[in-house]
């Protein structure tokens, strides 16, 4: 298994170079063109939250990103340095009354795109996403 | 490649062709800024049209739906043209299907708000 880290600054750019970074991967591995859509926007919304809500942009934290490579499954954790959360308090963005709700279905749309999914608190601080995509279930 | 919208009339329905991504940051906020602008100056009858949309994450379905209320709360009405499979897939999995009056061919849509 061959694994890449990177440490990324708390910007937006940082999203796109995640994401170049898990796609380059997914493509050698042989992710077919909706697959790695689907990744690339599980990757962009893991970011996303990194960067907005667990660093909050502050340009001294870091969001950590591993990048493993398995013949049958790309493995990606991304992890911030921020205050972490309880992912059981996010509201469901499919109940009813939240459906006009401007913001909150990022993490229901990273559950969508990947094969599995999991939040845990970071170490020491922060919070870590763990995500895999597995080829064989692709396509 | 952020969002470029125009808009064009046809008869009093406003249809606004937007191309490009609609994601945080700039393509989210264009939206938005298109969307309340014309909201603001009196149209109710407003069509968005998808069809070169390749890219919105959820920031960008979250102005859509903030659009959506304001022009809601105008007294218009705001409807969305050809979607592309892939932004099909995302108001499914959001539920937002449930929301939005989508349309697959313009005429169609455009009839819909008499």
């Amino acid at each position: 298994m061959a694994e890449r880290k990177l440490l990324l600054d708390s910007t937006l750019d940082s999203v796109e170079v995640a994401e170049t970074e898990v796609l380059g991967a997914a493509r050698e591995i042989g992710f077919h063109e909706d697959d790695l859509h689907q990744l690339g926007m599980a990757v962009r919304e893991s970011m996303v939250n990194a960067v907005v809500h667990g660093n909050r942009y502050n340009a001294r934290k870091k969001v950590h990103l591993s990048v493993t490579k398995a013949a049958d499954r790309l493995t990606i954790v991304i992890a911030d340095e921020g205050d972490g959360f309880d992912v059981n308090t996010v509201p469901d963005p499919l109940a009813e009354g939240n459906l006009l709700r401007q913001s909150g279905r990022g993490l229901l749309l990273i559950r969508a795109f990947v094969d599995e999914f999991q939040v845990l608190p970071g170490q020491p601080r922060g919070t870590e996403v763990r995500m895999v995509k597995y080829l064989a279930k692709a396509s | 490649m952020s969002v470029k919208m125009s808009s064009r009339q046809v008869g009093d329905v406003t249809v606004v062709d937007a191309t490009g991504r609609i994601t945080l940051g700039e393509g989210a906020s264009v939206f938005r800024d298109v969307i309340r602008d014309l909201a603001a100056k009196g149209n109710k009858k407003i069509l968005v049209n998808l069809a070169d949309v390749s890219y919105i994450d959820s920031s960008g379905i979250g102005e859509m739906v903030s659009s959506f209320t304001t022009v809601t709360n105008h007294g218009g009405q705001l409807k969305l043209l050809s979607l592309t499979k892939r932004v099909k897939d995302l108001l499914q999995i959001t539920k937002l299907y449930t929301v939005f009056e989508v349309f697959e061919d313009e005429a169609s849509a455009v009839r819909s708000f008499a």
